[in-house]
């Protein structure tokens, strides 16, 4: 490359890389930083520099936070992949009405995540929607408990976090050659057996790209628990809010958000070595 | 027809937009290479994959081995197919593709038909190498062992000599020809290119916008082509009125020659092209022919007045 072409290239390149070190990498350094300080008696950060942040973290009471906060981003994970693959299968085989599909896939989008959950809460409470009309056509005569508990924490994040799982399994299975699918009926595998042994192995790709665009943002989410779960469902994300917000104790915050932090790019490095390639 | 295991009955297929196949009848003998030839869009892919079970027929009936098939899934027909592509599943290695087939059999003995067929197809050594791993070469020789391995009653091939670059193309049409004897399976060959179906076939149709023209032996087909269209796609043909004459059997003298009748024309092109060389005669009264003569034969040029003549058992008959 010309020193000239070379030139050029960081003058277009600069924009992005000065607003992404502004934007995420200083603000991370600070987050950094504030995790190993002590907190300040009205919120903000004093010295002295400390690890204890961090060893608070092994109270099982934290710990337990973790699990529940990776196991409720992993059934969610597991549910929109189930729901999203026969959704992208579905999109990827309608010919000329794909671009249809998709944008009704995106449509959600149009309208505030916030606005969105609460559309979920005036479902979902005992005097909503679905209560009210079990409750007039007699099918029950108390309300169901359908909100403020892990399921309806759960049924917030899969219904948010769909078409993160679609788009890349879509993608994927797009680009399929369907050769390959005649080739396997063409060799006597029925329709589900070429599903399961051409269709599923040859969407990997996909479904791992799938899987972390899910995955990762459900482990740091706290607006679907905050007000879709229970007092008792509390995620990280809360957790970490809290520290911010109520309980003033922003190093402790801060120290939570490194260790998610590092355990999601544990999770990308992990699905990255497996496979080929990501995303 | 007792022996044919193979049978299409009055086969047509209607797309949305137009016709593919009109009114197709095949009779394919068993344990024969029988080419489907024609041009590109004549409708004998189509007829390969209503075989094959990918398209159904608008009408007519298929039957292979005194069962008629035309109503069945792909996976319940004993028919296999070596694709265009190959369409080799890139996620198996070449054992994977070859035993995918016998896997869904339950096949007894897997192993030592696999073997076998590696040996076959000279690919012992390769069965954990991924399609990516391999060379045009033996990834088709990986698509016709899956297929194989499964010993089809008809081996259709899709053109499965198309993807390869055409010094490999002869050595490997040597190959299949001789794979098809030692195997004894019916090969159904769709093909464009009337050299490799004159080479490699014992019976070739030749399919024209969908129906077929002529169907016979390579000889028959070259030699007494039965429509205008069979006459010129088979081989570059000299049309002098309503007569075909071969380049290569087309005559051409200085001085007229002695109790044959012949036509006085001008050189306009003389073209080496090695062995040969290709005279190209304006006929006097309308009209050019190619005559084909050894090279350094004569040394015409161009400008020259010459006489076109041939021998009337050379002649193709008035092609309708």
């Amino acid at each position: 490359m010309t020193s000239a072409a070379g030139r050029l290239q960081k003058a277009f390149l600069s924009p992005a890389a000065i607003l992404m070190l502004t934007t995420l990498a200083i603000p991370l350094g600070v987050i950094a930083a504030y995790s190993f300080m002590t907190r300040g008696a009205y919120g903000g950060v004093e010295h002295p520099w400390t690890l204890e942040n961090y060893t608070r973290l092994f109270d099982p009471l934290y710990g337990a936070i973790f699990l529940r906060t990776f196991w409720i981003s992993g059934v969610a994970t597991v549910l929109c992949l189930a729901l999203g693959f026969p959704l992208a299968l579905f999109i990827a085989r309608s010919g000329s009405r794909k671009n249809l599909y998709l944008s009704l896939v995106i449509l959600p989008f149009w309208t505030s995540f916030l606005i969105r959950t609460y559309a979920w809460m005036f479902l979902l409470r005992d005097t909503g929607l679905i209560n009210t009309i079990l409750q007039g056509l007699g099918l029950i005569h108390a309300p169901l408990p359908m909100l403020y508990n892990d399921g309806a924490v759960i049924l917030g994040l899969v219904y948010g976090y769909l078409p993160f799982a679609v788009l890349p399994l879509y993608a994927t299975l797009e680009r399929l050659d369907a050769t390959l699918l005649e080739a396997a009926a063409d060799l006597g595998a029925n329709p589900m057996t070429a599903m399961f042994r051409v269709t599923l192995p040859l969407s990997m790709p996909g479904i791992r790209a799938a899987a972390i665009l899910v995955f990762i943002p459900c482990l740091g989410t706290y607006l679907t628990s905050d007000l879709l779960g229970g007092s008792k469902t509390i995620l990280i994300g809360n957790l970490v809010q809290n520290q911010f917000t109520t309980s003033r104790d922003w190093p402790f915050g801060a120290a939570i958000s490194v260790v998610l932090m590092i355990a999601a790019m544990g999770i990308l490095f992990a699905a990255r070595r497996e496979g080929e390639e990501l995303l | 027809m007792t022996d044919a295991i193979l049978d299409l009955r009055n086969v047509s297929k209607q797309f949305a937009t137009h016709r593919a196949v009109t009114d197709v009848s095949l009779s394919i003998p068993r344990g024969a290479f029988f080419s489907l030839l024609g041009p590109s869009g004549c409708g004998k892919t189509t007829t390969l994959r209503m075989i094959a079970g990918f398209e159904t027929p608008s009408s007519g009936e298929v039957w292979l081995n005194g069962q008629r098939i035309d109503h069945l899934p792909p996976y319940r027909r004993s028919v296999n197919t070596v694709f265009q592509n190959y369409a080799l599943f890139p996620h198996l290695h070449v054992r994977g593709n070859i035993e995918f087939g016998l896997r869904r059999q339950n096949a007894s003995g897997m192993d030592d038909r696999v073997t076998r067929v590696l040996d076959q197809l000279r690919l012992e050594g390769k069965e954990s190498r991924k399609p990516s791993e391999l060379s045009g070469g033996e990834r088709q020789r990986v698509a016709l062992a899956r297929s194989l391995v499964l010993a089809p009653d008809v081996l259709l091939l899709d053109e499965p000599l198309s993807a390869l670059d055409p010094q490999l193309r002869k050595q490997v049409r040597a190959e299949l020809k001789d794979l098809q004897r030692r195997v004894g399976v019916t090969f159904l060959f769709v093909t464009h290119d009337q050299e490799e179906a004159l080479s490699l076939s014992d019976q070739i149709a030749v399919m024209n916008r969908g129906a077929i023209e002529q169907t016979g032996t390579p000889q028959e087909i070259y030699q007494r082509p039965r429509t205008r269209f069979v006459a010129s796609f088979m081989g570059a043909m000299n049309w002098i009125g309503d007569v075909g004459v071969r380049p290569e059997c087309t005559r051409i003298s200085r001085e007229p020659p002695a109790g044959n009748s012949a036509r006085p024309g001008t050189v306009t092109a003389a073209t080496f092209l090695g062995s040969y060389e290709h005279i190209e005669v304006e006929l006097q009264g309308g009209g050019s022919v190619i005559a084909q003569i050894s090279a350094g034969e004569n040394g015409f040029e161009t400008g020259q007045t010459v006489y076109v003549w041939w021998n009337p058992s050379d002649e193709l008959g008035s092609c309708s």
